[in-house]
Formats: C-alpha cells, sequence, structure tokens
C-alpha cells in the first residue's frame, strides 16, 4: 500500500477552512501511523480479509516501564484520532480536550492516552476512500462492511503492536461506547477498566430508522454516482450535508436546542415568507450540514453509521447479554444522560443489568443535563468529578502512581 | 475508628471477612468503605440519589445508581454472600418484596431499622397525640421518606412469614448500647431505639 500514491480524485478545489485535503488524509494521514500486510491480515466479521490495511493513531503522554497504564480512547460515528491535538483537517480542537490533557480526569502526565481512527473511517485507517491495493483505486462501495467488532480487532493488533499486553481502561462514548463493550466482552483480560458513555450493547430500530434517512440522504444525491465519486470531482455534500443536519438533532435536546434558539429569527427582524433559513435553528443546522461534508468522507458515513446499525453484542451470546461479560474481571463505569433519547438510561440499564447478571463490577450513573446525547462530549463537571473518581480508583488498585 | 457509627459498626463485625456484599441504600459509602477497610470485602452498592452514586464512585466504590424496589430482581440468585439494607427499609414502597429479594439474592441478610416501638416514640403518640419526631427519625410525617414504619415485634412477624431465620439479632438503646441477649424480646421492643438482623433463607433461593 505504500507504493500507492497516485492519489487519484484529488479534490479540485478544497474547500477554504480544510487545512489537508481529505482524501490525502484517508491514504496517508497527519498522524501516526502503523501499516500491516499479509503477515497480519485482518479478518472481518462478513467473511472478507484485508491482506493489506492501515490504522493511524495519535498518543499522548508516556508509556510507563512496565506498559500498565495505557488508556484506548474510542472515538464517536463522525469522530476521528485527534481527540487531544488540533485536527489538522478542520483545525479546530480535539474533539475530547476537556477530559484528556495534563491533569484532567485522563491526565496525560499520568496515563499513556491512544486514540485511533476506525477502520471504515476517512481519517488515515483503512475504509471506503482508502486506495484498494489489489485495483489502484478508491475502494468506494467495493469496501467491505464493516462492523464494531472489525473496530476493535483492529485497534487490538495495534494496542498488541504498541507493545501493550493489557489496557489500563478502555473509554469511549455513543459508537465508542460500543467498542468499549466489544472490547471488554472480546478480550476481557486485556481491560482493567473500561467506561462505556451514554451507549446501548445493541442499536435501537428507531436508531436505526435515524441512519437509515441519513443513508438515502446520501444515496439520493446525484453526485454520489453509486459510491464512485471520488473518481472525479464533485461530492455528494448536499446529501450528506442533509444526513448531518438530520442526526445533529439527534444529538441534542428539546431543551438544549430551546435554550440556544427558541424561534428565535436569523440576522433579520421579520419573517421573509420565503424558505431562507429564517430561524436560527435552521441557519445553525445548515452551517453544521456544511461544515461536516468539508471534514467527512460520504461512503464512511454510511459504512458506520451500517457498523452500529448491526451492533447487538446479545446477539453473538444466544440472545444473554450478561454471556458477553461472563468471568469478567473488568471494572466498569456506565454512565448515561437524563436528556439522551438516543440512547437513553434505559439501554445503559441494560447493560448494568447483565454486568450484574454476570457478577461484574459495575457502577452507574445517570447524570442530570439538558444538554441530550452529545452531553458527553460536553463539558460536564458531574461526569468528569464521576470518571476522575472511578479512574483514580483503578489506578490505585493497579498500581498506578 | 471510634467516629464509626455503632450501627454500622455492628453489621461490620457481622460480615465475614473477604466476603462479596451488596448495601442496598448505601448513601455516600460509609458502610462499604468501613466493610473494604476493615473487613476486605468485594463491596458493591445501589443508591438511590445521584449525589450519593457519584460520592460513592469517587471514594473507588462500585455502586449503581438504582432502587431497592426495582432493581434487585435483577440480580440472579446467590449472587452475594451478604446483603445489607441499613436504615432503608421503612423508606421502601414494599418491604416484604424487597426482604425475599435480599434473601434470594444473598445467602445472609442484614437488615438494620429503627424501632417504632421504642418507649419514647410510643409516648409521643399516647400523650402528645403527634406523629413522633425524635433525634434519629427527625423529620415531620410531610416531609419524611420513611413510608414503611415497624417495631422489632413486626420485623421478627415479617422474617416468620419470610421463613427466615434470624442467625443473630441486636437491639441498641438510645445511648447505642447493646441491649443484652438475655432480654425478652418485649423489653427489646420497648428500649431498643434500632436493631440489627442477621438473617438466612431456609428453603431455596427461588422457588422450583
Amino acid at each position: 500500500m505504500t507504493a500507492k500514491t497516485n492519489r487519484p480524485g484529488k479534490a479540485s478545489k478544497s474547500p477554504a477552512s480544510a487545512l489537508v485535503d481529505p482524501v490525502r488524509e484517508a491514504n496517508e494521514p497527519t498522524s501516526l501511523l502503523a501499516r500491516f500486510g499479509p503477515e497480519r491480515p485482518l479478518g472481518m466479521d462478513c467473511g472478507v480479509t484485508l491482506d493489506r490495511w492501515q490504522i493511524a493513531y495519535q498518543t499522548y503522554g508516556t508509556l510507563n516501564a512496565d506498559r500498565s497504564n495505557a488508556v484506548l480512547v474510542c472515538h464517536a460515528l463522525t469522530g476521528d484520532q485527534h481527540v487531544a491535538n488540533t485536527n489538522p483537517v478542520t483545525g479546530k480542537s480535539g474533539w475530547w480536550e476537556v477530559l484528556i490533557g495534563p491533569g484532567c480526569p485522563i491526565d496525560t502526565d499520568r496515563y499513556f492516552v491512544i486514540c485511533s481512527n476506525v477502520i471504515g473511517g476517512c481519517l488515515g485507517s483503512t475504509g471506503p476512500a482508502s486506495l484498494d491495493p489489489a485495483t489502484g483505486k478508491v475502494y468506494g462501495l467495493s469496501f467491505p462492511l464493516v462492523t464494531i467488532r472489525d473496530m476493535v480487532r483492529a485497534q487490538a493488533v495495534l494496542v498488541e503492536h504498541l507493545g501493550i499486553a493489557s489496557l489500563f481502561a478502555v473509554i469511549g462514548g455513543s459508537m465508542g461506547g460500543m467498542q468499549v463493550l466489544q472490547w471488554a466482552s472480546s478480550y476481557p483480560d486485556r481491560v482493567f477498566a473500561a467506561v462505556p458513555l451514554a451507549t446501548a450493547a445493541r442499536h435501537s430500530a428507531q436508531n436505526i430508522a435515524f441512519h437509515e434517512v441519513g443513508r438515502q440522504a446520501v444515496m439520493a444525491d446525484p453526485d454520489w454516482q453509486g459510491g464512485r465519486y471520488l473518481d472525479g470531482a464533485k461530492r455528494p455534500s448536499k446529501g450528506l450535508s442533509v444526513a448531518r443536519m438530520g442526526a445533529h438533532i439527534t444529538y441534542l435536546s428539546e431543551a438544549a436546542l430551546h435554550r440556544k434558539f427558541g424561534r428565535n429569527l436569523q440576522d433579520r427582524e421579520a419573517r421573509t415568507f420565503t424558505f431562507d433559513a429564517d430561524f436560527q435553528v435552521e441557519s445553525y443546522l445548515r452551517y453544521q450540514g456544511i461544515s461536516f461534508v468539508e471534514r467527512f468522507d460520504a461512503n464512511s458515513y454510511l459504512y458506520l453509521t451500517r457498523a452500529m446499525d448491526y451492533f447487538d453484542l446479545a446477539a453473538d451470546h444466544t440472545g444473554v447479554l450478561a454471556k458477553a461479560f461472563a468471568g469478567s474481571k473488568t471494572r466498569f463505569c456506565v454512565a448515561s444522560f437524563t436528556s439522551d433519547w438516543l440512547f437513553p438510561t434505559a439501554d445503559s440499564r441494560a447493560i448494568v443489568h447483565a454486568l450484574n447478571a454476570s457478577g461484574a463490577s459495575v457502577s452507574f450513573v445517570e447524570l442530570e443535563s439538558d444538554k441530550g446525547h452529545d452531553a458527553f462530549l460536553l463539558d460536564e463537571p458531574e461526569l468528569f468529578a464521576t470518571l476522575r473518581g472511578f479512574i483514580g480508583a483503578a489506578a490505585r488498585v493497579r498500581g498506578l502512581s | 475508628m471510634s467516629d464509626v457509627r455503632i450501627d454500622l459498626s455492628l453489621i461490620a463485625d457481622m460480615v465475614e471477612p473477604g466476603s462479596k456484599v451488596l448495601d442496598v441504600g448505601c448513601g455516600d459509602g460509609a458502610l462499604l468503605a468501613l466493610l473494604a477497610s476493615r473487613r476486605h470485602v468485594d463491596a458493591r452498592g445501589i443508591e438511590l440519589s445521584r449525589e450519593g452514586v457519584a460520592g460513592c464512585v469517587a471514594r473507588g466504590l462500585s455502586v449503581i445508581q438504582g432502587d431497592a424496589d426495582t432493581d434487585l430482581g435483577d440480580y440472579p440468585d446467590d449472587a452475594f454472600d451478604y446483603v445489607i439494607l441499613s436504615q432503608t427499609i421503612q423508606a421502601t414502597r414494599a418491604p416484604r418484596r424487597v426482604l425475599e429479594n435480599m434473601l434470594r439474592i444473598g445467602r445472609r441478610a442484614i437488615v438494620s431499622f429503627p424501632n417504632f416501638g421504642h418507649w419514647n416514640i410510643r409516648a409521643q403518640l399516647a400523650f402528645k397525640g403527634r406523629m413522633p419526631v425524635t433525634s434519629n427519625l427527625p423529620e415531620s410525617w410531610h416531609d419524611t421518606p420513611n413510608i414503611h414504619f415497624c417495631t422489632i415485634r413486626d420485623f421478627v412477624g415479617l422474617c416468620d412469614t419470610l421463613g427466615a431465620v434470624t442467625e443473630r439479632a441486636v437491639a441498641l438503646n438510645a445511648s447505642g448500647s447493646d441491649i443484652g441477649v438475655k432480654a425478652p424480646w418485649w423489653f427489646w421492643n420497648l428500649f431498643g431505639q434500632q436493631a440489627v438482623f442477621l438473617l438466612r433463607r431456609t428453603g431455596p433461593a427461588s422457588p422450583p
């Protein structure tokens, strides 16, 4: 894969705000990169094996002498590996800098933090925007369907590659939380503490429905071109933007939208009797949609939403979720948010009940917030206090000073 | 350890070292922390209040936010060596079902509760004609979370109904001293301000 650098479909004009070309970023990321060949193939749930694949990642802090202080951060649907550094594509700060950094609840002065781009993503780990080594062209829809377990398998290879036999903690929210649960289930001996936030052990029918609307919006855009858009210059920006607008609503709450925007008009005194963005909330959503397409690959969005839809940890264990954690020695800390209607507290309680039934050590708290699903990414002092306590106590048991 | 509440200390003494314990309604985790440090138990808790849970987790305790009335049913039989209900049974909606679940999911159950048969409480009701307010039950009737008060005799009656065996029972008087085991029940019921019972079931955990 290293030899193929012909950069097909290089965007004719990058959006003004993009600092790095996203197509280039998918193959040659501004990131640490681990490449694997036929000696370390990646077998996937769909039956396909990737003989050549790569995983892009960032690290923060220092691995201690006995390699016992590594924390793996799993990103959500549209996140990436740039968890605590300036994002090279958007120029914005890392997506979880409130939680991860020197002196933060996940203290990079104490822990060695790893965050990798998921398989199927578009910021340097192999995905639909990557070049297929067999053809030299972008995979597009010929890329195999990815599952949460595939993502975790790839991360496990990376962690091994970094010489880490056991992770101190695995943490993530939403799709990241699904990966945390999968890690704890697939590799119980390699996870000392697990922190699945605002997540579920299976994607609900309602959430699959929302994802389907998003995918249909992408595929209805003529510029999507059956997924082959990276061969040319056009991008399904309209469709992906609409998908993002719809999804973004599900990340918020009625109360948060009302508090932020109410029925306020955008830069105008009165209604215009047109379909312009009269309301602030419309203007905000349009901005969210437009800024998203500058940094995210439309096919990746299809693949990763599908991976979440397919996730059902109990189904892999004869329908009994507790069996996924049987005999687990991992310490769990589960948290949900009162206003999160995408991954409601009931989903977290189902995880907690299964962990209790399997005898695992688990803490659970439902945190008060009106910020909806996105609360896990925001400055939530109660979340930080809980995590600081949980991680600190786990570190003491682990013997980390 | 001199600042440890006498009833908590008493419960800690009933627990075998190294066992697995669930404290239902664990509050700020004081008992769990005591059990972890003094008896080296695998300490777990359930607590209704968010502040309580957050405080417990920050102390390194495994505590879930939950409700004794609704969440005990989710635990499998014999999941714990001890299930403890400390000064909480009177605040549950269905004390009998809570106790049944405790006896099912724990090999032993420990229950401590304020005795509503204490002479001071009887006197307030008898002579003032008002709902009792005491130092250890300070809330007025309209403010109190305690909706199912019982006397020591009432509790013994419930244990008999459920076929639970009392392995140990202690009543504490107002100054916190143990009322002698030789004392008859009526004496306990009149002079015990609170009581602590160590129970076990006789039959199988769940009916076949």
